[in-house]
């Protein structure tokens, strides 16, 4: 091979907007950001003048993917989308589908969709907490945040079957009912829960070192996050109490008690402290449904989408041909389209489906949360330190799978 | 979703779409392209639609009209998300941009133009984004094979191999 490579982006600007200006390029893989996105910056001295932002680093094709498998085999699909919290982007991806066919899910189901959904959130905080707090040097905390993290990965591991990459969600149910003894590990991990954070509140909360490198910076007003699209805590820390569990429920979210945390000013301090506040509400409507979970099955009875008890598949002919169509084929959902709405840890994670009646899908597509964000990102980093833009990215939470697809 | 409300998002775009359905519970408008941006600016100041969420494509492939461009919007005043849809021909498949209105709009219009070749008239920023410079072809086209490939960085032969 011989040459430079091509850059596969071209940049907004070459020249700076006055003399003497600065055009340094951050990443697309740099160690103190997480997540694989390039950012190619206008200095002044240190300050932020212009970011253009680049994302696709980690694009494989998941739509595309999507159009060239049953309806069941997109979901694995899916974990990958936001892979701190897979589970949030099944149950989404279910409920579209779901709503195509008319379904109705039981009441166990919904139940325990929505306490994984907010186990969920508080893995996906816990991760964005975390190595916000680390890229700024507190080990520590990040240790903390981590050991609480992986006690939640064990734990639905052992209901899932896979530590990241659950597939889990199933069309008009679920894979399976909790084993024996969840629920009594749940409300172990639950009290750790109380524990770890506790210190994280004691470490970080009123620490010096913390403010100043996260108190008004990265400041978005409450005009400007609704312009580039913001949703979730990003828009939340802004003072906008809008959530979709709250403002549209889904699930269970209507019978639940629960609160929206807001912040004041929308900088990387309120984003933090509204993500703790979040796993707050979490842990509470948690223990709220362990104590409604309805009992019940927890899949309905349609042979349309549901495949059949894997016993009456060895033994009867209707439920061996019904389990085949299902596989080779996957299910007719109806023709149509639907966008559903989920309030996943990020921000509004909307799924786009269309179906022509075949067994595939026609067309998936995904208005995922960290896309959309990294369109308003620099205006969360212009003005700003350079060094801010560690912490500023890290409060935004970007994951790649999900904003590349 | 609410009557009154329905009843007022019908009187208020009327005059501008093709047509008004109800599609699981969201209202759908279906108009011609050259109202989108009017039909856009109505939503957001009249209604409220102050939230854009996502523009995407369809294909349709042997359709005189072949593009579908769908716009989703939420009204955060009214709680209800929207649909608005158009259809481009292939051999012009361009709208009116909605930067103007909303600045998420950029960055989507952007994967929209990579994925579909869609074209968004009044959008100063159409460089690939997700995509790299260079790359040929509208992926989410179903005349794009799914196994082509082109890699910018080229695949070593064993001879190169280190």
């Amino acid at each position: 091979m011989s040459g430079p490579l091509p850059s596969p982006v071209r940049p907004a600007f070459e020249v700076g907007s006055r003399e003497g200006a600065l055009i340094v390029n951050i990443g697309p893989s740099h160690p103190a950001t997480h997540g694989t996105v390039q950012i190619i910056a206008e200095l002044d001295g240190e300050k932020v003048v212009r970011a253009d932002v680049h994302c696709g680093y980690l694009h494989r094709g998941f739509e595309k993917e999507c159009e060239c498998h049953t309806w069941h085999n997109v979901i694995p699909y899916v974990d990958r989308l936001n892979y701190s919290s897979p589970l949030l982007n099944e149950f989404a991806y279910c409920d579209a589908v779901e709503t195509l066919l008319g379904i109705e899910i039981t009441p166990r189901c919904r139940h325990l969709r929505t306490l994984l959904a907010e186990y969920s959130r508080i893995a996906d905080h816990l991760t964005c907490v975390a190595a916000l707090l680390m890229e700024m040097g507190a080990m520590t905390a990040f240790l903390y945040l981590v050991t609480l993290r992986d006690f939640i990965y064990e734990h639905t591991a052992a209901l899932t079957g896979a530590r990241v990459t659950h597939t889990y969600g199933r069309i008009g149910g679920l894979a399976r009912d909790l084993p024996d003894g969840w629920l009594e590990r749940l409300e172990e991990i639950l009290e750790e829960y109380e524990v770890y954070v506790g210190r994280i509140h004691g470490l970080m909360d009123r620490n010096r070192i913390f403010i100043d490198r996260t108190r008004d910076v990265g400041v978005l007003s409450p005009e400007e996050a609704i312009h580039w699209g913001f949703t979730g805590p990003v828009l939340r820390s802004t003072g906008v109490a809008r959530d979709v569990r709250k403002d549209t429920p889904y699930l269970a979210y209507g019978e639940l008690d629960f609160e929206v945390p807001v912040g004041i000013k929308g900088d990387n301090y309120d984003r933090y402290y509204v993500r703790m506040r979040e796993m707050d509400e979490s842990v509470h409507m948690i223990r709220q449904l362990m104590e409604r979970l309805a009992p019940g099955p927890v899949n309905v009875d349609d042979r349309r989408c549901v495949l059949p008890e894997k016993p009456l598949v060895y033994s009867e002919i209707e439920s061996l041909i019904n389990h085949f169509k299902l596989i080779t084929e996957g299910p007719r959902v109806p023709a149509g389209e639907v966008y559903v709405a989920h309030e996943a840890a990020n921000g509004e994670l909307g799924f786009y489906v269309v179906s022509t009646g075949e067994g595939t899908p026609y067309r998936v597509h995904v208005r995922g949360p960290s896309f959309v964000h990294m369109g308003g990102l620099h205006r969360m980093l212009e003005g700003y330190q350079l060094a801010d833009l560690v912490p500023t990215f890290g409060s935004v939470n970007m994951v790649g799978g999900e904003c590349d697809r | 979703m609410r009557e009154d409300l329905l009843q007022r998002v019908r009187e208020v775009m009327a005059p501008l779409v093709e047509r008004f359905d109800l599609a699981h519970g969201m209202p759908v408008l279906t108009l011609a392209p050259g109202r989108l941006l009017e039909t856009a600016r109505r939503l957001k100041e009249e209604l409220g639609f102050d939230l854009f969420l996502d523009v995407t494509a369809v294909d349709w492939p042997g359709n005189e009209r072949r593009f579908e461009v769908v716009y989703h919007f939420y009204s955060a005043r009214q709680r209800v998300r929207l649909r608005a849809k158009t259809r481009v021909a292939e051999g012009e498949p361009v709208v009116d941009s909605l930067v103007s209105l909303y600045g998420s709009a950029g960055y989507m219009e952007r994967e929209c133009h990579d994925m579909f070749g869609i074209g968004f008239r009044g959008n100063p920023d159409l460089r690939p984004v997700l995509l790299y410079e260079g790359f040929v072809g509208h992926p989410l086209r179903k005349d794009y094979p799914k196994d082509r490939e082109q890699p910018l960085v080229p695949t070593r032969t064993r001879e190169e191999q280190p």
